[in-house]
């Protein structure tokens, strides 16, 4: 009894070592939220990449509300704005990750082949020290994507990284619903045929096919019922039976009236191509294809269906179908008129998605505006937010990061990264906080009930390095997992 | 890159997952010799040309080793490096490049690969890492390594012109070899063949990711791991004994009796006598502790990879003056309340304490050309630029101890060099040259061939 009472002592302890270190931020967030209620942030004299119209030297940006209300020289703020002087430094808009799973506390909802009635947005953990990482890295919004695992998967979540906030404050106001597809290897479940693991259809390229064609049959019946139904009422027929609500089909029905957006992760162009034609049998579009990785074989097709492409830059070689994969990729569906992002699809690369752009300049050369749209504009565009995120123009949210240099250049990191004209992150208050969290942490690890027992009994757990949470798809198959 | 927990309900262990895997894997071998006709690419190594006479002229040259050359002349022959400096004469008959604009460096070298050894990680035929067992000193990294890997290529023309290439798995790995990205045979490529043992102090049953998870073992698994490490020290201890034995046999044997030959015990005795240095897998502090620990316990001579956890030893690094291999980078942080730019932040740290260190990947192979933004980070995060370039040229070749023959431009040297049209360590700036051995290597790959065959594809 007196073990357990120690133990959870300790856990209450660790609880607030960490709770500790988050509120930091949440105070730093809430103490602000007057800057998004019509306080006013003046950014004077940086080299502003608008990514829209170009470069501004020695510019200012000025912000109001959470919106860009200026952008250009020797702009005029309130007495009482919040001025920062970026001498030196460059203003860019925050990055968009099209393709991430921070914050999930599941990824894969894989026992069916079609889980469309899933959805991200019930299991996003905002306390995913993850995305402060991502923040500091000038990443501002994620599209949270179901796995991998089923031809149609689960309905993804496009957030702001409003780290410190409830989950209400992230989900992304006004984005379009959209939805997780899968083709190729992983739906197959091809790698991961180990004995205990049951078989689940389809097993082949050809399955996945069927799978996805036998949905949107159904879905289209689904469709002729409740489009009859509504007929008849509405030419006033009486004591009609409604049709019974279908979870799995409604979504598949969003995506016919084009209301809904496809995000199909695949690699082989056949595949690609596969669901181009199936797209086009039932009259719907694929927003973006996710990895894409042979997208370079079929860019024409991808460019006159008229869907996006969010690739990684150069991560290639972890599985058969990535083997044909080349850095070179966003440069050739760019060139034959593709909007392209690059994603990262991962924890990890996610904080650095700058370096990923650059890297396009060197395969295929790729202009710098090019580069940065990559990560900026066409994410955006591929998640229907272009409106609000982007660039740096008048009248959008105020989502952007501050750099001690150009963003594409190694040697350059984040200062300050803000959303709706708050700050999230801020590198010189991050530094501030560590001598604060390491005296705190000394002083719980001094705390009776953390020392080593002096006899008998073990000495407490740490905390884990963080809620259980998937942070990758297809690194599964990800050769540096097989280094250490 | 660190895994995530992603397998926690079904398996035991990441280890027994990936066996299961291999495995189940081992379906899809017949697919993949194929891979190359199906693609039309070949591998384009046989098409380096021979050792040359070049002199690069009017270039900025980087020497590492000594002050920048503004404007200098770099003479290859032979397979090195002749001549480096401002007024170079030029031999007749040299082929002479135009470096205006341009400038030399040393070709990168990465000193914790698995390059050769995998070619897709996702299809254990492909995969030759590990070897069954907890103990293979004798297992030869060379012995795997496929020349004719795509990673090869797509590696060098992106100006790494040298790797380590390090078994994986048990407590005892096996060997370590020291490559030049370049030759048609394993032994062609090969600048050390046996460079380094590699070795896990054991951590928990199983070791691995979900030995890290837990951060007291049970007194059970306190005991597997005594009994593993005492494994591990016993074989060290009989290597010696085998050592002394054949010496004593080689100077008296008329009068001692023949050892038998060992080739496992055989393969020890070089690094036991601390002759060739121990490379030790360990990125949590506690792991580091131990394996210097257990270097001096067996009068090893180590060299850490991984380091995730240096930053926290580097006192007893510098004391010991044991060398870290940075594998981690561009790591996530380890804890929750690491500070984010910990791993960013690591090998500057290093630096300003004196622990000698460089920079790796740590990656099997596809991902070995990341290593100069890998560098261009740490430099993000207060690394000292010309510190940078060091840290992935000319340290990596003093910590293996091949500084006499890579690493920096300096007369005498392999002639393994990377011209580049900006600074080596920017995403944004081309490979325009590179030399290995004195050879010319086309800057062609799987990956340029692919893009030249569907780029104009309307």
């Amino acid at each position: 009894m007196r073990k357990f009472f120690r133990l959870t002592t300790t856990l209450a302890l660790v609880c607030g070592l960490l709770a500790g270190a988050s509120s930091t931020v949440a105070a730093q967030t809430r103490a602000r939220t007057n800057e998004a209620q019509g306080g006013e942030t003046l950014i004077r004299n940086a080299t502003i990449l608008t990514v829209s119209r170009g470069t501004l030297q020695n510019a200012d940006l000025l912000v109001r509300g959470g919106k860009i209300v200026g952008v250009g020289p020797n702009l005029r703020a309130r007495t009482d704005a919040r001025v920062i002087d970026a001498t030196g430094k460059y203003v860019m808009p925050g990055i968009i990750d099209a393709h991430s799973h921070s914050m999930s506390d599941a990824v894969n909802e894989c026992t069916l082949s079609v889980t469309s009635m899933a959805r991200i947005q019930d299991v996003l953990n905002p306390t995913d020290v993850d995305l402060y990482r991502e923040l500091a890295g000038g990443v501002t919004s994620l599209n949270i994507l179901h796995g991998s695992c089923n031809a149609i998967g689960g309905q993804n979540s496009v957030v702001k990284i409003k780290y410190g906030r409830p989950i209400s404050e992230f989900l992304f106001p006004g984005a379009p619903p959209g939805i997780k597809f899968a083709l190729g290897e992983n739906p197959k479940r091809s790698n991961f045929n180990a004995p205990g693991i049951p078989r689940r259809y389809p097993a082949t390229r050809m399955g996945v096919e069927e799978v996805i064609r036998d949905a949107f049959t159904r879905a289209r019946d689904y469709k002729r019922t409740w489009d009859d139904y509504r007929a008849a009422t509405s030419r006033g027929e009486r004591n009609l039976m409604p049709p019974r609500r279908d979870l799995q089909l409604e979504p598949l029905v969003e995506i016919l009236e084009g209301k809904r957006l496809v995000h199909a992760h695949c690699y082989r162009a056949d595949e690609i191509v596969m669901l181009i034609n199936l797209a086009d049998e039932f009259g719907f579009k694929v927003k973006t294809f996710q990895h894409v990785l042979e997208g370079y074989k079929v860019a024409k097709e991808i460019a006159r269906h008229g869907a996006g492409a969010s690739t990684f830059a150069d991560f290639w070689g972890y599985k058969v179908e990535a083997y044909d994969a080349i850095p070179h990729n966003a440069a050739i569906m760019t060139r034959h008129g593709v909007n392209v992002s690059i994603n990262s699809d991962s924890d990890e690369r996610a904080r650095r998605l700058n370096i990923d752009a650059a890297k396009m300049m060197r395969y295929g050369g790729l202009s710098e505006e090019e580069a940065l749209k990559l990560i900026t504009m066409n994410p955006a565009w591929q998640l229907g937010i272009d409106h609000r995120v982007g660039s740096i123009d008048v009248g959008k949210d105020a989502d952007f990061a501050i750099w001690t240099g150009h963003p594409l250049s190694v040697y350059s990191r984040v200062e300050m990264t803000f959303i709706d004209g708050e700050v999230f992150f801020d590198r010189q208050q991050d530094i501030a906080n560590r001598t604060r969290l390491e005296q705190e942490r000394r002083l719980l690890e001094q705390a009776e009930v953390n020392r080593p027992p002096a006899q008998g009994g073990t000495p407490p757990r740490p905390p884990a390095a963080k809620r259980t949470a998937y942070s990758h798809d297809d690194d599964v198959w990800d050769g540096e997992d097989n280094q250490r | 890159m660190r895994t995530t927990d992603h397998f926690t309900p079904a398996f035991a262990s990441l280890r027994e997952f990936r066996r299961t895997l291999a495995l189940s894997l081992a379906v899809l071998l017949a697919a993949l010799p194929s891979l190359a006709q199906q693609t039309g690419s070949v591998s384009v190594q046989t098409m380096s040309t021979p050792q040359g006479t070049y002199a690069i002229r009017n270039a900025r040259i980087v020497t590492v080793s000594g002050p920048d050359i503004e404007r200098g002349t770099v003479v290859i022959r032979a397979g090195r490096i002749e001549a480096v400096g401002a007024n170079v004469n030029v031999p007749a008959g040299a082929q002479e490049i135009d470096g205006a604009g341009l400038t030399v460096y040393p070709g990168m070298m990465d000193a914790g690969t698995n390059m050769g050894l995998v070619e897709v990680s996702a299809v254990g035929a492909t995969v030759d890492t590990s070897e069954l067992g907890e103990l293979n000193p004798n297992a030869q990294a060379l012995v795997a390594v496929n020349p004719h890997t795509a990673h090869v290529d797509v590696t060098r023309v992106a100006g790494v012109t040298n790797v380590v290439t390090l078994p994986s798995g048990g407590s005892i790995s096996g060997q370590a070899a020291i490559l030049n990205l370049n030759g048609t045979t394993p032994r062609e490529m090969a600048v050390v063949p046996t460079a380094a043992l590699v070795v896990t102090v054991p951590r928990a049953p199983g070791g691995g990711f979900f030995a890290q998870a837990q951060a007291t073992p049970n007194p059970e698994q306190a005991a597997a791991r005594e009994r593993q490490t005492e494994q591990l020290r016993k074989m060290l201890r009989d290597a010696e004994a085998y050592g002394r034995a054949q010496d004593a046999y080689q100077r008296d044997p008329r009068n001692v009796p023949r050892p038998d030959t060992d080739v496992v015990l055989a393969s020890l005795v070089p690094y036991v006598r601390g002759e060739r240095p121990v490379i030790f897998l360990a990125d949590r502090e506690r792991d580091i502790r131990a394996s210097i620990r257990f270097a001096e316990e067996m009068r090893l001579k180590p060299i850490i990879l991984g380091g995730d956890d240096a930053w926290k030893v580097t006192s007893l690094l510098k004391e010991r003056n044991v060398p870290v291999i940075l594998t981690g980078t561009f790591d996530l942080p380890l804890r929750e309340d690491d500070p984010y730019d910990v791993h960013y932040s690591n090998p500057v740290a290093l630096q300003q304490a004196g622990v000698r260190f460089c920079i790796s990947t740590g990656d099997s192979g596809a991902h070995v050309r990341d290593l100069p933004f890998q560098a261009g980070m740490a430099a993000a995060f207060g690394l000292p630029r010309a510190e940078a370039i060091k840290a992935i040229t000319l340290y990596p070749a003093q910590i293996m101890g091949v500084a006499d023959r890579v690493g920096s431009v300096e007369v005498g040297k392999l002639a393994n060099l990377v011209v580049m049209d900006g600074d080596l360590l920017e995403a944004r700036s081309n490979v325009r040259y590179v030399f290995i051995e004195g050879r010319m290597i086309p800057l062609v790959s799987r990956h340029t061939q692919l893009y030249e065959q569907f780029k104009d594809r309307r």
